[in-house]
């Protein structure tokens, strides 16, 4: 009986090597004959390529390495900030979908069928193309909320001058570990006398005011730099000073947060109407506020419906972040399997490198998503 | 077991055959791509997306260009017919692997050609079909006349995996100028983008440079700088490890350069042939025996000449009278003060 259930395994197993094996001597044999090396020696050597925006030290004197780490962390940048404002816009955009307002409800069922139906790669090269054209040249520019300038060449924003960050970082720090202790005192006190203490009140002053106290006393000094006009020649203009956002990156970041936020809003709204009525009434016939019944009724249900699919959106936006190519924005594949594997030809390393990135980061999402869910799925005792 | 000997017998005799099969085709000294090609019937091209003057398709698909008619070349000569060419469109991404992997035989498709290039990943450049330097494109009413004016902060647009990044660095840095390198996958991008005055200027080959000019909203408001900042030897390549195949892409290139020297255009080629001067007859197969070094017939010379013209005349054709560039510059004979000069076919 046993012998029968390892059988097919085994050859199962056999066949996965042997076709994997094929497959590795094939490549090997025919780079052989081509005359092409394998191997990841390339690295270490200089890049001598420059990269248009970079979240590390970087230039050309650098290796194919570092290239490689600018290009993940500019792919993580857009997806990060993707992630979060995709799922903000998504959940406003699904409760706007279910509200009982006519106007509301219609706007955003609008939304949702026309980006969501509509190629990426299009919305992308209309918000860099169609959007970048419509922006007015530096010396034109007008001041955006009081000290910032949004032209052809990039959002320009005064930027912050940090004295002492270490010491305001490790503020930060403390605060957060008295507001985790400040809640479990209050939820041990809930339980125990059932009198509820303000959490979040107490939790937001902490955050701001333990800072605040730390700048007062002197530990640690702020101030901006802000972005001026600069002539190159006698027409064409950049700023100087500041902090400076490439059009590129908003575009992409523009284009899939509005694409993906239709889909986390569609999964929004079917978590919420997934919950019964009667959940609702229930909880609200035994006294608890409209607050807590969303809080503590609705929302840990209609979240059990909604992470799942909305992992899966999460992985899009991650992976389609990969068209950044087509308007110049240097993420991972425009820098590594873009212009690296052209100067250095080694096609079948790099881009084995950068689907194995690509992997990791999807895994790394999952993984998050699945432990997330797990602590709110019906713990069934 | 009868069975099994007679089963092992005739495979015996189908080893045998291919054998001698295979022995036979090696004393016709054929390449394998030589013969990968004479069995399709077509030559396999690489070429750009789309550059005037180099390698452009028209409205009804029929490529034109100087790259172009290096392709048409080899097709005259191994197939009879400059037609017989199947050509692939590639981005300067995917052009060394659409080689390497066997995908196309000729890369034609203005590459420069450096030496960790044809050193170091699977390829080998066969001549050069074009003298060409990296210069700047810039907007006339800059007012910036000369790369001196460049400033700090500048922006770049150009595009990604040609040496042109390299270079594009090279001279921005040892300029100690800050600049801003903005690079696309695609030159349809980078003009647009540029054109949109997302850019500052827009840099890449100077034939490039005139050539993408003609795609802008106006042409006439944008200016190329004077200077050349780098080497760019363009040129055809193939696939390392198959040397007849390249030495037959490398001398229909030469055939071309050598016939505008002696003079032999596709109007005169024939009457050519009773020619005195023994080196124009064997350029159009009337004495010699050049064609069997390849394995191919005498009159495969005759035929390129015939049918895609001679050097001056593929340069006159695509590059001179779509006014990309009218003035030959390097790409001159080394009779008439330029640099192109090739090793005799004899």
């Amino acid at each position: 009986m046993k012998r029968n259930k390892i059988l097919p395994q085994a050859i199962t197993l056999l066949f996965i090597v042997l076709i994997f094996g094929f497959f590795t001597m094939n490549a090997q044999i025919n780079m052989e004959n081509r005359g092409i090396e394998f191997g990841f020696g390339f690295l270490k050597q200089e890049a001598s390529f420059d990269i248009q925006f970079s979240l590390i030290d970087y230039d050309g004197s650098h290796s194919y390495a570092r290239a490689y780490l600018v290009g993940l962390l500019n792919t993580l940048l857009v997806a990060f900030i993707g992630i979060i404002l995709s799922t903000l816009l998504g959940i406003v955009v699904g409760v706007a979908r279910l509200s009982p307002n006519y106007l509301i409800k219609k706007t955003a069922a609008f939304y949702v069928e026309f980006f969501r139906n509509i190629p990426l790669l299009l919305q992308i090269f209309f918000w860099y193309f169609a959007a970048l054209r419509a922006l007015p040249m530096p010396e034109d520019a007008n001041l955006l909320l009081g000290s910032s300038f949004m032209t052809i060449k990039g959002l320009y924003t005064p930027a912050p001058v940090w004295e002492n960050f270490d010491i305001f970082f490790t503020t930060l720090i403390l605060a957060l570990i008295l507001i985790f202790f400040v809640n479990r005192y209050a939820k041990k006190k809930q339980e125990e006398e059932g009198k509820q203490l303000p959490k979040f009140l107490i939790s937001l002053s902490i955050f701001i005011g333990l800072p605040l106290l730390t700048f007062l006393a002197g530990g640690f000094d702020l101030s901006f730099s802000f972005p001026e006009l600069k002539q190159l020649a006698k027409t064409s203009y950049t700023y100087e000073g500041g902090m400076g956002i490439p059009p590129e990156l908003i575009a992409l970041t523009l284009a899939l947060t509005l694409y993906t936020a239709t889909f986390i809003a569609e999964n929004v709204r079917a978590g919420i109407q997934g919950i019964g009525k009667g959940q609702k009434e229930a909880a609200a016939s035994i006294g608890l506020t409209p607050g807590q019944v969303l809080k503590l009724v609705i929302m840990p249900q209609a979240l059990r419906i909604i992470i799942p699919p909305t992992t899966n959106q999460y992985l899009n936006l991650t992976k389609n972040s990969s068209l950044a190519a087509a308007i110049a924005y240097p993420d991972l594949v425009l820098v590594f399997a873009g212009t690296a594997m052209m100067q250095t030809g080694r096609a079948i390393e790099i881009v084995a490198i950068t689907m194995a990135t690509y992997l990791s980061i999807s895994l790394a999402i999952s993984l998050l998503m699945n432990w997330y869910n797990k602590s709110i799925a019906i713990k069934e005792k | 077991m009868k069975k099994t000997i007679k089963n092992l017998f005739s495979m015996f005799a189908v080893i045998a055959m291919v054998f001698a099969f295979s022995t036979e085709v090696m004393a016709a000294k054929k390449s394998k791509t030589l013969k990968n090609t004479q069995k399709k019937g077509f030559v396999r091209c690489g070429v750009s997306q789309g550059l005037p003057g180099f390698s452009n398709a028209d409205a009804s698909g029929n490529w034109t260009g100087l790259d172009v008619d290096v392709c048409r070349a080899v097709a005259a000569a191994v197939l009879g017919d400059s037609g017989k060419v199947k050509f692939t469109p590639l981005s300067a991404k995917e052009r060394f692997t659409a080689l390497t992997s066997g995908e196309i035989d000729i890369l034609s498709r203005n590459t420069t050609w450096t030496l960790s290039r044809d050193a170091d990943i699977g390829l080998t450049f066969v001549g050069v079909n074009f003298y060409d330097g990296q210069g700047f494109m810039v907007r006339k009413d800059s007012g910036i006349t000369s790369v001196n004016d460049f400033k700090n902060g500048i922006s770049a647009c150009t595009n990604i995996g040609t040496t042109t990044e390299l270079n594009m660095r090279d001279f921005f840095t040892s300029r100690g100028i800050s600049y801003e390198p903005v690079a696309f996958e695609k030159a349809d991008e980078v003009v647009a983008a540029y054109d949109a005055g997302r850019c500052d200027t827009y840099t890449t080959d100077k034939s490039g440079l005139a050539a993408q000019r003609t795609k802008m909203k106006d042409p006439t408001a944008h200016i190329v700088l004077p200077e050349t900042i780098s080497k760019e030897p363009l040129g055809p390549v193939v696939r390392q490890g198959d040397s007849v195949w390249e030495d037959l892409v490398r001398w229909s290139l030469y055939v071309m350069i050598e016939a505008e020297e002696y003079g032999i255009t596709s109007a005169n080629a024939d009457s050519m042939k009773t020619s005195e001067n023994p080196q124009i007859k064997r350029l159009v197969g009337a004495e010699g025996e050049l064609g069997a070094a390849f394995g191919l017939d005498n009159e495969w010379s005759l035929r390129i000449i015939k049918q895609v013209g001679n050097y001056g005349e593929s340069y006159k054709r695509n590059i001179a009278d779509t006014g990309i560039l009218p003035d030959r510059g390097p790409n001159q004979l080394w009779t008439k003060g330029g640099i192109l000069y090739v090793a005799p076919a004899r």
